[in-house]
């Protein structure tokens, strides 16, 4: 069931981001940035956590979920810690992807060239 | 006095320069289009041995040169001046094959006009007498083109239907002072023209207008009618850009439908998956110097209105909001005088 | 030449007429099942994380570096840009697209040098969507900080 839940709320999360591409000509980064922001946004909230109860991975693996993250991480953070929170809860809530990226994308950069296209 | 100039923009070559011979390499994809029999030589791989695709156009552009050479049983110290440019940023590929040629050269930026720009001013060195050889040259390579101006290969990115495929290859052409044609009789220089388009994944729009306004220009210019010619030829409009050149130039009075072909058409099938058609540089150059040449010297067409279009993008501009103007330069060629 | 307004805007209607739709439908169909295909594959990982005993926090991190992982090394092998042909934003909006934003510029650019080629590029996409997340994240921390 979880699969289906996943599969529905991540497939839609995709579709209304190409409507947007194909209607208002966002380009893909804009994109990206737009989900991050609405994500963080959303999760500030509170609204997020509801899609992740419905969604699973479906709404945490879209970039809505990794900006929801962010909000989640600093709110928990002032929580804790107060004002400084503010400034350390996002990036440490995220730090696990972020360095994965970087150092991911860093090695597969080495090892691999772009080929021509067909 | 200018007594060749005719009209505003168009001159007519008094000593017309003959088309002595045409050289092409094209890429694996474009060796694999329809018009693949009529190219010299056809990459199998796209980097030509070189360890970036930047080095590869530039080999492209000066073994187009060196084959144009031996086609024409000529050295590069016979040549006069080379007039070449690409797409690159401070046109890389002709000033780097320009290095190793040493030759006198002219480097040009007319984005996909190059070819005809080119040709334009080569054939007015020669008809002013200082020059008697010249080669006009330019190329295009998809793997540097994508970079400089659009999204990384790897990308997992959608081109819109709109897109056209830039043509990996180079062509470069021999005018000479004496010979036996086909001529360059008339050319017929474009103004910049924009009408705001901004879509730089529309380039077929943006210079569809530039292109209308060449072709009327010449014909009013020279007092042509569409029944001289046997063909009128654009560089890179692709399926989108010809369809508003024709209804930019039915709205003039202007109806070139059963003459008109368009080389980013010509190149590639409708299976390959290039959308509206081939663009780049080198799209028009290895057109010219490949098929059209061709047909020229069997005498299939005997007079042609050949029009190199160019999208003038920069990524610092579009990324500014500045809209992309464009421009087309005409060359009339016709095997009589 | 002065910009005629009119008629830019006559020729933005002809212009129009001839610029073919994207396949809207076909479109959002392809994303919708490619994007709900890809999270399912996170999800397979999060109940795997979970079954190992993890809290939902650390499987959720865990399920990030692992799809960031996948979504590289697909890049490297050239396949996830065959993906994003015909998935569109499915493989776009994922963190898989966001890894593959990463990887693209920065194999393409280690030609110009490992620092200001390949490290400099490999932040082009990820740049901006690491400043607007981490800004947003930090205005709502202010806001949550003043209000609680």
């Amino acid at each position: 069931m979880d699969y289906i839940k996943a599969f529905l709320m991540g497939g839609l999360i995709c579709a209304i981001a190409q409507i947007l591409i194909d209607k208002t000509k966002l380009t893909p980064a804009r994109i990206l940035v737009t989900y991050v922001t609405l994500g963080a946004i959303l999760g500030g909230l509170g609204v997020y956590k509801k899609l992740i109860d419905i969604g699973g991975a479906g709404a945490t693996i879209p970039l809505l979920g990794f900006g929801n993250s962010l909000a989640q991480g600093v709110i928990k953070a002032v929580e804790k810690d107060g004002l400084i929170g503010v400034f350390t809860g996002g990036l440490t809530a995220t730090a696990g992807g972020i360095s994965a990226a970087v150092f991911f994308g860093y090695i597969f950069s080495l090892i691999f060239n772009p080929r021509t296209k067909k | 006095m200018a007594e060749k100039k005719l009209g505003t923009q168009t001159v007519k070559f008094k000593n017309p320069p003959s088309i002595i011979a045409g050289g092409t390499i094209v890429g694996p994809k474009e060796g694999e289009g329809p018009l693949r029999d009529y190219f010299d030589m056809i990459l199998v791989d796209d980097t030509y041995g070189e360890k970036s695709w930047e080095k590869a156009e530039s080999k492209m552009f000066q073994d187009a040169v060196n084959l144009v050479l031996k086609k024409a049983n000529l050295k590069i110290s016979d040549i006069d001046y080379l007039l070449g440019g690409d797409l690159l940023n401070q046109i890389i590929s002709a000033n780097f094959a320009a290095r190793q040629l040493n030759v006198p050269h002219f480097g040009l930026y007319g984005a996909c006009s190059t070819m005809t720009e080119g040709l334009t001013l080569g054939a007015m060195l020669i008809d002013g007498g200082y020059a008697d050889y010249i080669i006009a040259a330019t190329s295009s390579h998809f793997s540097t083109a994508e970079r400089q101006f659009r999204y990384p290969l790897e990308q997992g990115i959608q081109r819109p239907f709109t897109s056209q495929w830039t043509v990996t290859g180079a062509g470069a052409t021999i005018l000479a002072s004496t010979g036996e044609g086909p001529y360059i009789t008339h050319a017929t220089t474009g103004k910049v023209v924009d009408l705001g388009m901004k879509d730089a994944n529309n380039m077929g729009a943006a210079m569809a207008p530039a292109a209308a306004d060449t072709i009327i220009t010449h014909f009013k210019d020279t007092g042509f009618t569409i029944e001289d010619y046997d063909l009128i030829m654009t560089g890179d409009m692709g399926r989108v850009g010809r369809d508003i050149l024709l209804e930019l130039l039915y709205k003039e009075g202007y109806d070139i439908e059963s003459k008109y072909k368009d080389c980013g058409i010509e190149i590639f099938d409708e299976s390959q998956d290039v959308h509206s058609g081939g663009s780049g540089a080198a799209c028009s150059a290895v057109v010219l110097n490949g098929w059209l040449l061709s047909q020229i010297q069997n005498g299939v067409y005997k007079k042609v209105l050949f029009m190199a279009t160019g999208a003038l993008l920069s990524p610092t501009s579009s990324q500014q909001g500045e809209s992309i103007p464009g421009i087309a330069h005409a060359i009339t060629i016709s095997t009589t005088l | 030449m002065e910009r005629d307004v009119k008629k830019e805007q006559e020729y933005k209607n002809i212009a129009q007429k001839y610029e073919p739709k994207p396949a809207l439908l076909k479109n959002v169909v392809m994303a919708f099942v490619v994007g709900g295909l890809i999270s399912d594959i996170g999800q397979f990982f999060l109940n795997f994380y979970l079954s190992r005993g993890y809290s939902m926090q650390d499987a959720n991190t865990l399920v990030s570096i692992t799809m960031v992982f996948l979504g590289a090394f697909l890049t490297g092998i050239g396949v996830y840009d065959d993906i994003g042909k015909f998935a569109g934003a499915g493989s776009i909006v994922p963190i898989t697209g966001f890894a593959n934003s990463i990887v693209s510029p920065a194999m393409e650019f280690k030609r110009e040098g490992f620092v200001f080629g390949a490290a400099a590029k490999m932040f082009t996409i990820a740049g901006p969507v690491i400043v607007y997340g981490v800004s947003t994240s930090i205005i709502i921390g202010l806001i949550y900080y003043f209000l609680k």
